[in-house]
């Protein structure tokens, strides 16, 4: 018993400089406007995403297929029936952005995590082993790097077929590099420290010092990389889904509910803000989720780097 | 080691980058049915009834790596094939767009590049104060906002509303006159080709249709810029050289714009690269938006049409024009850096 008390305290005093650091973060974190802004954004949408069963029930089977009211094509504006108002072929837009909300955390959250985790696993053993799979791995992020991200999704998507779930794949196989190349150079960075030429000497297996010792002393630049990609990814799949290559017809997206009111831009001859709600309010969806990521990840650049943070 | 010999190691480094984009082009091209991909050898519409005679011809049915290879020699002698689409070979269809997105670009890449390393030296030499915080929140919002949002909202405003800066190329007036025997095409860049043949007009017309789509390009990569000159300029001033020249009683202004700009300009430049491929990713949703005939509709167009060729080709020659970026940048950074190319 004493034994694992003992065992318990070194392990509390063991993790304390690490519960320091965390409240130090949150304190900056707290005392940053912004990054309290970004935060309270991804929480609305959070919740948001969270009740959309509550603020607008499903009719049918497939909860993100938007319900039409009728067929007439002609958009219609807010009314008591459509809070948002409905797109051309009378899709409606409060639904439609609502329900788009759980896709655009699907897919920036699922993008940012696969890429991650594949970059995670091919940096590492990169970055640690170096040598041939260090110089193999580098000459096919290369090959990636050398084309325009946005361009080579599209034609990827052109390969795998067009539909939401391709466009995951291949913002993933886009996104995989960046991170690699993120971790790589920081495990060469920190490889030669001192702590970690010690956990070898003491004898610690290579996946011990890689997970215990280098990765810890990554994170920060990896965790602020991954929340400016969420935003980055919803906007490159919004924008995929506005081209007409993301979401099937009627499902519930905001790229692809602004692409809906193309054809009713110069429709308002007398009145240009005719269906102004046809791409504002999408629009304000994606620019505000995407703008709460983007607080958030800059505000954590200025409070986690350590080289900028205790001026 | 000097300039020229990082040139030549750089110069032979393009080599596998090359032939990684056409293994990945290929990669992506082994997606489609053998039927789809013949598209990809043919040079012209005659060809079009023939597909069973190309996809013998062309070893469609074999083993990748012989598929690659014919592929390859298609592609070093010039072909891309055939773009049902344009109905021309995507070669000819590619080179005849690129005017018009050099045209934009020629624009958005001087203002964005200027103009952010104005804001971020702004913003880091008046740091914490309103200056700082306003110019980091514009390029945060520029940053967040969807383009083809961005787009949609100032053609309502400004083209609908207002009348100015309308969407495409040029007015009709402007257009029938390019077209007509009267008018040189030099460049195939209107608004230097209105200045040689002293058709002022045209220019001005050619400049009132850039405003727009430049303004979408310039606000969302700006931010880019502005984040890592007002970084890397705060670097700067903070370094022993700068407090040696102030201390030597030079005067703020020299201080900031001789000693510490300079070296705070160096990481813009590598970043350079990166703007070129934004500005690429850019020009698909801008020319889409704005119906400007580019190759960055072009590509959006093939994609959603399934015209293979068309994208792959695209997507390709993007590739190559980010190489060959990359490249220009390197340079000029190893021309500005000695210890890039004394390294």
């Amino acid at each position: 018993m004493a034994a694992k008390g003992g065992r318990l305290a070194a392990f509390r005093a063991g993790i304390q400089p690490n519960i320091k650091e965390l409240k130090f973060m949150f304190t900056r974190v707290r005392k940053n406007p912004l990054s309290l802004l970004g935060l309270s954004i991804i929480a609305f949408y959070v919740v948001i995403a969270l009740i959309a069963p509550v603020l607008c029930p499903p009719s049918g089977i497939d909860p993100y297929k938007i319900p039409r009211d009728r067929y007439y094509p002609t958009p219609q504006p807010p009314s008591d029936r459509h809070p948002f108002g409905t797109a051309e072929g009378q899709f409606d837009i409060y639904y439609g952005t609502v329900w788009g909300t759980r896709t655009a955390f699907r897919i920036g959250i699922w993008v940012t995590f696969a890429s991650l985790a594949i970059g995670l696993v091919i940096g590492l053993i990169s970055g640690y082993y170096g040598g041939v799979i260090d110089e193999v791995m580098m000459r096919f992020t290369d090959i990636i790097f050398a084309f325009p991200g946005l361009i080579l999704a599209m034609a990827l998507v052109t390969a795998f077929g067009v539909g939401l779930d391709n466009v995951l794949l291949a913002l993933v196989l886009v996104g995989w590099p960046s991170y690699t190349r993120l971790i790589r150079g920081e495990i060469l960075r920190v490889k030669e420290e001192d702590y970690v030429e010690a956990a070898k000497a003491v004898g610690c297996s290579d996946l011990r010092v890689m997970v215990r010792h280098i990765l810890p002393n990554t994170i920060y630049p990896i965790l602020i990389m991954a929340s400016l990609d969420i935003g980055a990814i919803v906007l490159s799949a919004a924008a995929l889904s506005f081209l007409g290559l993301g979401a099937p017809v009627g499902y519930a997206d905001w790229g692809q509910m602004i692409s809906y009111s193309q054809n009713w831009i110069f429709a308002g001859t007398n009145n240009p803000w005719q269906y102004w709600y046809t791409f504002i309010i999408p629009g304000l969806f994606i620019f505000t989720f995407v703008l709460g990521w983007n607080l958030l990840g800059d505000a954590l650049r200025d409070i986690l780097d350590p080289t900028l943070r205790r001026r | 080691m000097g300039l020229r010999a990082y040139i030549i190691r750089r110069t032979l480094l393009i080599i596998p980058t090359l032939l990684g984009v056409t293994l990945l082009t290929f990669a992506v091209t082994q997606f489609f049915s053998p039927d789809q991909r013949a598209a990809l050898f043919v040079r012209s519409d005659k060809q079009l009834e023939k597909m069973d005679l190309i996809i013998e011809a062309y070893h469609l049915n074999d083993p990748a790596y012989i598929q690659y290879f014919t592929w390859l020699k298609e592609v070093f002698t010039g072909n891309l094939g055939y773009s049902a689409t344009a109905k021309s070979t995507v070669v000819n269809a590619i080179l005849m767009r690129v005017p018009a997105t050099a045209e934009l670009v020629m624009f958005s890449i001087p203002i964005t590049v200027l103009l952010g390393i104005y804001l971020g030296v702004k913003s880091a030499v008046h740091r914490d104060t309103v200056i700082d915080h306003i110019t980091r929140s514009m390029s945060i919002i520029g940053w967040s906002l969807p383009s083809f949002w961005l787009g949609i909202i100032l053609l309502s405003v400004f083209y609908v509303q207002l009348g100015l800066f309308p969407p495409e190329r040029l007015g009709t007036r402007a257009e029938s006159f390019i077209m007509s025997g009267q008018f040189i095409r030099y460049t195939n860049l209107n608004t230097i080709d209105g200045l040689l043949n002293g058709q002022l007009w045209i220019t001005w017309d050619a400049l009132q249709h850039i405003v727009l789509p430049s303004i979408v390009l310039v606000t969302i990569q700006i931010a880019l810029i502005v984040r890592v000159m007002r970084s890397s300029m705060l670097e700067a001033l903070s370094k022993g050289y700068i407090t040696a020249a102030r201390a030597k009683g030079l005067s703020k202004n020299e201080v900031i714009n001789k000693h510490a700009r300079r070296n705070a300009l160096i990481p813009v430049i590598t970043l350079s690269g990166l703007l070129a491929a934004g500005m690429l990713n850019g020009v698909v949703i801008t020319e889409t938006i704005f119906n400007i005939n580019g190759i960055g509709r072009f590509g959006a167009r093939a994609a959603l049409s399934l015209d293979i060729p068309a994208t792959l080709g695209f997507a390709f020659f993007s590739g190559l024009l980010f190489i060959t970026a990359n490249f220009l940048v390197d340079l000029l950074y190893a021309y500005t850096d000695p210890r890039i190319r004394l390294g």
